[in-house]
């Protein structure tokens, strides 16, 4: 996989994971779902993660059919959805968060919008953006060639998903495919907000590692700085969704920054 | 067609395919996935890919294994009723160009309809997998009172996950399910219909896959789903085609079925994919009318997309959002289908026409007054687009002027079967309402009137 090496070096995530990393610490990545409450506060939700601690910032388009998405996202996409949001609008937000800060901004989206719009279509207008790649919950590498392709062209990076029941040869392979990092996906389950972070998540990242990964982050179920703290001991990064979607809801753009504030005092690791 | 993307089928770049199939190339007869053409996959979370192979595994191992090919003959034979009957219909058929018509009479099956053949094998599949727990979606709950029946034969726990809208409006059949020891779930999010029925089975599939295999359906969904189903249900087809022979001495001209995700209709198509002579139709819910955006005629005015977990047509927005699908009959109410229909389509091997409401109820009546078989409505979309294919048969014998047809003094000698893939007493209540049979200020005439499927 020499091409992946290579393109390593232009990949805005790893970078923005590496520089992280130099500062002793892993990064913190936040999810937002686009046009939730608004296009306009996503973006300036976007702009307060980076400034209060947030290395990558994960732009979700809402869409009609979530499965990977508990109940808060998906109320969060459904509302967005409801209110007239408009898949071009994601390309207006990351464009609208790249231009204001130095986070890497990545766009996760269910396969079937980009689809509509042409892979390749999707890709130069996310590159074009500013984007850094995207995030595949429903695609897998099998079934990726056209992304591989298009990621290659545009020079994005393509993250998938590793789960605690990917066999050594799916690892593997996934990690291959993958460039900027590797999602480890804490648990069997859905996004959402749990108490504990499972144990399968250590072992998953572990096994990441093993295959190849150079970066993984954990995502699903991650709340608050205590479990930021625990995952920030193993992993490259903290994936943080759900708590944030809560926080917009809730509180606005304000609530997100003082959220991500104090989120990113879990990140030192205590070795470090 | 406000934001609907409409594409005719790419039945001329396929050309060549179903032109080697018909000089007697290549068989279309058991394909085994993951692709068809290019249809079909595994387009989901990493998290049940292993949960996917698990099923493969287990499916192609079984599928070898005489004893568990004994098991499902002997459950089809002495559970579900199998063989089901071919039955002319004669008077039917004077409204069908005069053409013979034969029923295949799924509807005898044990529950009602074809969604036993499925149900049947894949609970036989989650007991060879160890699985404790089976789960699965519902529309209306056909599938899910067959699935709840299957779980109780065989001893499993069963979970079925059925739109809230659908939960009020189908009260009886989850009492039915309730009665076979099933737990309903009512869900409430997204359009609170079927497709988002099947999204939250996914999420319980990602959080029970140890435990819990999701007894999908239809024969849509990620590899193997497609082939999987198709292979539980091609019974049907080959009943038919040895008892059409035997009854008639030859193949039909033509043979239909309804089409929703299209499970029965794969299973029938499945006989006579490789008979040449045999014109293959597939009639899709044209609800409203294709013309005014309420129907869920996927193959028709779709564009190819991915939805659960399948390339396949797709009703679809130019957002890629997927758009909600109409039709009075709820076992074809889905804006998707399966994978290898979209490639029978492509190919021109099998044609695929919208039937409306009203069509169809007009063919649900006839065949209650014609013949006293009283039809799902699913079905009886698969019966009005008989008589239009009855009627094209007789105009083309009229046309040629043939011997046969002579012979047979009434101008054709054309044989269409048709796949009757249930019976209608779900359907009762929407068929009164439909014809205004209640009276108004009778309960049911209240309960019918709030949603147009009942």
């Amino acid at each position: 996989m020499s091409g992946v090496q290579n393109l390593t070096s232009t990949s805005k995530s790893a970078a923005s994971i590496d520089r992280a990393k130099a500062q002793g610490r892993a990064a913190l990545i936040g999810y937002l779902p686009a046009g939730y409450p608004s296009v306009e506060d996503t973006i300036a939700a976007g702009i307060a993660l980076a400034e209060n601690g947030a290395d990558l910032i994960e732009i979700g388009i809402p869409y009609s059919d979530p499965v990977m998405d508990g109940h808060v996202i998906q109320a969060a996409t459904t509302e967005a959805l409801a209110k007239g949001f408009h898949v071009r609008q994601v390309f207006d937000i990351v464009r609208g968060i790249t231009s204001q800060t130095d986070a890497a901004v990545l766009v996760m989206t269910y396969w079937n919008p980009v689809v509509r719009l042409g892979v390749d279509e999707f890709s130069r207008q996310l590159a074009e953006a500013g984007g850094a790649g995207l995030i595949t919950p429903d695609l897998i590498p099998d079934e990726a060639a056209e992304w591989m392709a298009a990621s290659d062209k545009y020079g994005l990076d393509r993250v998938f998903l590793v789960a605690p029941s990917s066999s050594p040869e799916r690892m593997k392979r996934t990690v291959e495919a993958s460039r900027g990092f590797v999602y480890a996906v804490s648990i069997m389950g859905v996004t959402g907000a749990r108490s504990s972070v499972s144990t399968a998540a250590k072992d998953v990242v572990a096994a990441a590692h093993a295959a190849g990964a150079e970066r993984v982050c954990v995502g699903l179920g991650v709340s608050n700085a205590d479990q930021v703290r625990e995952i920030a001991a193993y992993a490259d990064g903290v994936i943080v969704g759900t708590a944030l979607v809560v926080a917009i809801g809730d509180g606005g753009v304000d609530a997100v920054a003082s959220l991500t504030k104090d989120l990113s005092t879990g990140l030192t690791r205590e070795e470090a | 067609m406000v934001g609907l993307m409409v594409d005719a089928p790419a039945a001329e770049s396929d050309k060549s395919a179903v032109d080697a199939f018909l000089q007697g190339g290549e068989s279309l007869r058991h394909a085994p996935g993951p692709y068809f053409g290019s249809y079909g996959g595994r387009w989901m979370p990493e998290s049940l890919i292993a949960a996917l192979d698990e099923l493969e595994d287990t499916f192609e191992k079984a599928k070898a294994d005489p004893e568990f090919t004994a098991q499902i003959a002997e459950l089809n034979k002495n559970y579900s009723g199998r063989p089901s009957l071919l039955t002319e219909a004669k008077r039917f058929a004077e409204h069908a160009g005069g053409v013979r018509i034969f029923l295949k009479r799924e509807d005898l099956n044990h529950t009602g309809s074809h969604k036993i053949n499925n149900v049947l094998g894949q609970a036989l599949i989650a007991k060879r997998m160890g699985k404790t727990r089976v789960i699965a979606e519902t529309g209306a709950g056909q599938h899910g009172v067959a699935s709840a029946t299957a779980a109780a034969l065989m001893g499993l726990e069963c979970v079925v996950y059925m739109g809230a809208e659908d939960c009020r409006r189908q009260s009886l059949n989850v009492a039915r399910m309730e009665l076979l020891g099933a737990t309903v779930i009512p869900v409430t999010s997204g359009s609170q219909t079927l497709k988002d029925a099947i999204n939250e089975a996914l999420r319980d599939w990602v959080a029970n896959v140890d435990n819990t295999h999701y007894l999908l359906g239809t024969a849509a969904g990620a590899h193997p789903f497609p082939a999987m189903v198709r292979y539980f249900h091609e019974v049907i087809g080959e009943e038919s085609r040895a008892q059409i022979l035997a009854q008639t001495g030859r193949l039909p001209d033509a043979v239909c079925a309804c089409i929703g995700g299209g499970s029965n209709a794969i299973g029938m198509f499945h006989g006579f994919l490789d008979d040449p002579s045999v014109k293959i139709y597939g009639f899709e819910a044209g609800g409203d009318g294709v013309e005014t955006g309420r129907h869920a005629a996927t193959i028709s005015l779709g564009k190819p997309g991915v939805l659960h977990g399948a390339r396949s047509y797709l009703m679809q927005d130019d957002d890629g959002q997927t758009i909600e699908s109409h039709s009075i009959s709820a076992g074809l109410d889905y804006p998707g289908v399966g994978p290898e229909h979209s490639y029978l389509a492509d190919i021109g091997r099998v044609s695929y026409e919208p039937i409306t409401d009203s069509e169809a109820m007009e063919a649900f009546r006839l065949l209650c007054r014609t013949e006293g078989i009283i039809p799902a409505i699913e079905s009886a979309h698969a019966l009005a687009g008989a008589m239009k294919v009855g009627q094209r048969l007789a105009a083309e014998d009229k046309a040629a002027g043939t011997a046969a047809g002579k012979a047979a003094g009434k101008g054709t000698d054309k044989i269409v079967v048709v796949n009757l893939s249930g019976r209608g007493d779900k359907d009762v209540a929407t068929a009164a309402e439909w014809f205004d049979l209640l009276d108004k200020d009778s309960p049911e005439h209240e309960i019918a009137k709030e949603g147009e499927k009942l």
